[in-house]
């Protein structure tokens, strides 16, 4: 891992509130790794974006500094002493709110404060004047199911912030919200920082959103998958530019995305290069299939095909209001497969691509079983042993369990499903759900 | 967009309201004194001696307080069962060591015919309190327990486990101990699910009510003054008027309850729902909402109850070691926990192997002849079993599918429904021994009538809601494509409800078997009647104390419930979930 952030003197430098210490995290007994050593400290004053794709472990991270789960080595320490248990100094807001159904906002509010010795008399006036801070006055007898996502989310910080945290963890807050009303909340948890009206002292927060860590953050780890580990640490933007649309905001975003968009290469190189770097060879680690499915990557082609078969990222995936972590993995596809390339900001569709875009389907499907023969060594593997196995059948739990060797299982899973989504489109092989066979068809046999 | 407005839980009290608060206060004032003064006589009651022949006193002024008698039974008997389904699910989430026994076990108990067990048990009790009703009672509320318990446990077990993790990750995060994280998470996520199976439970326990009342052991007869006795000795004394009258009272005490305390409770328990949107069907209870009207209740809550809760709650949190809750996977390395884990396995597999030993050195006694009886008879009731349960699929599932296809239906029938399920069938038995003794085989054609009765609602409901279940798109495009008929059954109906029928059957098997033991013995206007089966052995040993042969029937039939279980419905519900899930 490399660190870009200003290097300051140990002197001035405040004490960590809350550190991990090259901490990993196996599932599983055959130890299929979810983090592997990450060292992680937050000081007081910072804001800190945890920034990837799925998979790579950052709200499990989340999760072990938290204290709800504990890792497989390492250690957490709290103000330098190692953590045993929940953490006491964190408030956690959730992805999916995770309010109670059966308690009103005030009582899910004050859930927070049961725990505190404080009188009731005192617990009700914190909770109201929390809900008034975050903006949901009047509201405080409501039930959750009368309350739009925002309105929830914002409950969830009011309970959060009602036990006046030391560090606040954010898990994706914003990702199941609709887009204004993710960016109004964006808006109002910068004010509220910068004014200090709250007295935390450091926030922490899980993102696949680069604008969105952009925007907010004071430094920002990119995390890479296979295994969950932290690639590169960028010191983010001064807090006056973050709002604004600045060319210092767009060469950060395009930095984060040339990053991301080449897993296998070095970050540090990337970014310091500021400029395309040359393909150097692919470094030896587990090929992963991207998680994305034939009718994604068929139109996602077709679509650059119209744009005249180039464009610029992540203006494409503004375009098409794809989630950050798909726009990736579709980059990632296309790559693999040599139907498109990315060259700095740059997505570009191959010959192979244009040609992939233009033809019929018997055609289409035809070029794409052979790249996908070529190209993914998956595929390839299952066929060829099927067309070894008897009656050219193979257990589907045979592979899966192969595939848990290297993955964690619900990753496992999700490659099958993936690698059975693209097999049969190029009926290399057909899949009985019921029985859990894969068959070999016959009648696209190619000599591999 | 603006979010629509749930509507109101709390009507707006307007001037008519007020006056109709006054009436209802009235009226629960009545109520408390009512059901103060029949506790009272009832524990008078139970310090009496134990006279084994109480004469029932067949005369209809005896009747509400029978009937008063046989409810507080029940109820008793269910709040035992609440609390034990709550603390034995929650003892069993706790560890996955202890999920691996308590589960099975569970299961086998659900499977095990309680009724043989019972004239030990009696005698036992009895023994335990000489001379007084008090054993007698506790056998019948043990009886009554092990009809109502085993569901409740599953269900509340099912609900803890399927809690959403988010909301356990905050309850950890809001530092939460361990009463707190039961009473704001835990209990209310089961609270919706809890409540129709107590409605469950309380059918199955109406249905035992005649069995748990009488106990005939050897030549002692014991009753004890209730519903169910008075229904038997009206059946023994072939007095059909007292027979209708009881069954009239019966059905009384059911309409009521459903009314007042089920219907209620399910409109209360809305707000539990965890599909956090705003749904339109809304359950509605009239009786709810004269309840929040009233200003009796408003004012005991506001004053009484809420201080004395948050006091008692307040307490209890601060119950136990204040240690901060340790990280959901934290594993115990220490050895001194797992020699303890070892031991206690150990003594629970001494336990068993014990048991093993005992029931087999009893069992040995018994010569090949009776067990020939034995399996002639298992295989008789299977037949009887088979058939009972192949006419209630046939009249069922035609019916629940017209009713659950028709949301209109389902809305009017489920209620009714609902409480004619609870009417239990072992009070309508003694009409149907009336009208069908004189028949040829007529004790069988009887027997298997009562098993009908008994089970068919189970495979009802679960109809019912398997055809609710399916999406009217899937209905939509049959009509759009000309699927009709008997096509349409094969490739729409059938495959929609197979998961839900075969969990319907499930519980049809076992509460059939158990029936068995009612339906193949039975002492009727004087005489008794019994026909070939392991019911009618079951039965017949108990009477006749002989106890080698009760255990070994008994044996069989669980072995042969389980097996039925194990090898036919749970394969075909593995095969249902994989196949015909409607995802």
């Amino acid at each position: 891992m490399t660190t870009l952030t200003d290097p300051q003197p140990d002197s001035i430098r405040a004490e960590a509130l809350l550190s991990a210490e090259r901490v990993g995290k196996y599932y599983g007994d055959d130890r299929a790794p979810v983090l592997e050593d990450v060292s992680v400290s937050l000081h007081p004053g910072e804001f800190v974006a945890l920034l990837g794709p799925s998979g790579s472990g950052k709200s499990t991270l989340l999760r072990i500094l938290a204290g709800l789960m504990s890792p497989s080595y390492g250690q957490v320490l709290v103000h330098g002493t190692p953590l045993h248990g929940a953490n006491v100094q964190v408030a956690i807001v959730f992805q999916s709110f995770a309010l109670f159904p059966w308690l009103t906002v005030l009582q899910n509010v004050e859930l927070g404060l049961l725990a505190t010795e404080l009188p009731e008399q005192e617990r009700r006036e914190r909770a109201v004047r929390a809900i008034d801070l975050i903006g949901l006055d009047g509201f405080e007898e409501a039930f959750p199911k009368e309350l739009s996502g925002g309105m929830k989310q914002r409950v969830g910080f009011a309970r959060a912030l009602v036990v006046q945290p030391e560090v606040l963890f954010m898990d994706e807050p914003f990702s199941a919200l609709d887009v204004l009303t993710a960016e109004n909340l964006r808006q109002e948890l910068r004010e509220l920082w910068a004014s200090r009206s709250i007295p935390t002292q450091a926030v922490l927060m899980v993102t696949h959103n680069i604008e969105e860590a952009v925007s907010l953050a004071d430094r920002i780890l990119v995390f890479g998958a296979n295994p969950g580990r932290i690639r590169i640490e960028l010191k983010g933007l001064p807090a006056a530019e973050r709002a604004r649309k600045g060319p210092a905001r767009a060469q950060l975003v395009e930095a984060i995305y040339r990053i991301m968009t080449n897993p296998g290469e070095d970050a540090s190189a990337i970014y310091e290069a500021g400029k395309p770097t040359p393909k150097r060879p692919r470094r030896r680690r587990q090929q992963s299939i991207p998680d994305v499915s034939i009718d994604d990557l068929t139109g996602f082609v077709q679509y650059l095909a119209g744009m005249g078969g180039k464009a610029v990222l992540h203006e494409l995936g503004r375009d098409l209001q794809m989630r950050g972590d798909d726009l990736l993995a579709i980059s990632e596809a296309t790559d693999l497969l040599g139907l498109a390339t990315v060259q700095g900001r740059i997505i570009a569709l191959t010959e192979m691509g244009a040609r992939f875009a233009e033809v019929e389907l018997d055609e289409e499907k035809a070029l794409f079983r052979e790249r996908v023969l070529e190209r993914v060594a998956l595929m390839k593997k299952i066929v060829g042993d099927l067309a070894a196995a008897d009656s050219h059948t193979l257990e589907a739990d045979g592979v899966l369990s192969e595939l848990a060797h290297s993955f964690s299982k619900e990753e496992a899973r999700r490659q099958f499903e993936t690698v059975v989504d693209w097999g049969r489109y190029a009926e290399l092989f057909t899949y009985d759900d019921v029985d859990g066979e894969l068959r070999l068809d016959e009648e696209h046999r190619i000599a591999t | 967009m603006v979010q629509p407005l749930f509507p109101s839980r709390r009507r707006v009290l307007d001037l008519e309201s007020q006056t109709a608060s006054r009436w209802v206060d009235v009226v629960l004032l009545c109520f408390i004194a009512a059901v103060a003064y029949g506790v009272i006589r009832a524990a008078a009651r139970w310090s009496e001696p134990l006279s084994p022949g109480t004469t029932i006193d067949l005369s209809p002024s005896h009747l509400p307080l029978y009937a008063g008698l046989s409810t507080m039974r029940m109820a008793i008997a269910y709040i035992i069962s609440l609390t034990f389904s709550l603390a034995y699910a929650r003892i069993a989430v706790a560890s996955r060591n202890a999920e691996r026994v308590m589960i099975p076990l569970l299961d086998i108990l659900q499977s095990i015919p309680i009724l043989s067990f019972m004239p030990g048990v009696v005698l036992g009790l009895v023994a335990l309190f000489p001379g007084r009703t008090l054993g007698l009672e506790l056998a019948a509320i043990l009886l009554i327990f092990t009809s109502q318990a085993w569901n409740l446990a599953f269900s509340f077990h099912q609900s803890l486990r399927t809690i959403p993790p988010e909301l356990g990750e905050a309850a950890t995060v809001c530092q939460l101990g361990f009463w707190r994280r039961f009473t704001r998470l835990e209990l209310p996520s089961g609270v919706i699910a809890l409540i129709a199976n107590s409605m469950m439970s309380w059918a199955g326990g109406w249905f035992f009510l005649m069995a748990s009342e009488q106990f005939t052991i050897g030549p002692k007869s014991l009753r004890l003054p209730g519903l169910g006795s008075y229904l038997a000795t009206a059946a023994e004394q072939d007095d059909v008027r007292a027979i209708t009258l009881g069954l009239l009272t019966l059905i009384a005490i059911i309409v009521l309850l459903d009314h007042v305390l089920w219907r209620p409770l399910v409109a209360w328990s809305d707000r539990f729902k965890l599909e956090q949107s705003s749904a339109a069907e809304v359950a509605h209870s009239t009786v709810l909402d004269f309840l929040r009207a009233s200003r009796l209740i408003e004012w005991t809550g506001a004053r009484l109850v809420m201080p004395a809760w948050r006091r008692l709650d307040a307490v209890l949190s601060h119950a136990g070691p204040p240690r901060l809750p340790v990280a959901f996977d934290f594993v115990t390395r220490s050895r001194a926990r797992r020699l303890a884990r070892y031991v206690m396995l150990g003594v629970v597999v001494l336990v068993v192997l014990w048991g093993a030993f005992a029931a087999a050195r009893e069992v040995a006694g018994i010569s090949v002849r009776q067990w020939g009886d034995v399996g002639v008879g298992a295989a008789a009731t299977f037949l009887r079993t088979t058939i009972a349960l192949a006419l209630g699929a046939a009249w069922t599932i035609p019916l629940g599918v017209a009713i659950g296809t028709n949301p209109r239906w389902a809305r009017r029938m489920q209620p009714i429904v609902q409480v004619v399920a609870s009417i239990p069938a072992t009070a309508v038995f003694p009409v149907l021994l009336l009208a069908l003794l004189a028949l040829p085989g007529g004790l069988n054609i009887a027997a298997v009538a009562l098993m009908l009765l008994g089970t068919q609602w189970y495979v009802l409901f679960n109809v019912i809601a398997g055809a609710m279940s399916i999406p009217s798109e899937l209905k939509e495009a049959a009509v759009n494509y000309h699927v009709t008929g008997w096509r349409r059954w094969r490739t729409l109906i059938l495959p929609a409800i197979f998961p839900y029928l075969v969990t319907g059957m499930l519980t049809a098997t076992g509460g059939a078997w158990n029936a068995s033991i009612i339906a193949e013995y039975v002492s009727f206007g004087g005489r008794t009647v019994r026909t070939v089966g392991l019911g009618s052995l079951i039965a017949g040993a108990a009477e006749r104390g002989d106890f080698p042969l009760l255990l070994a029937a008994t044996l069989v039939m669980a072995a042969v419930v389980i097996a039925v279980n194990r090898l036919i419905w749970r394969r075909l519900y593995v095969l249902a979930e994989s196949r015909y899930r409607l995802q």
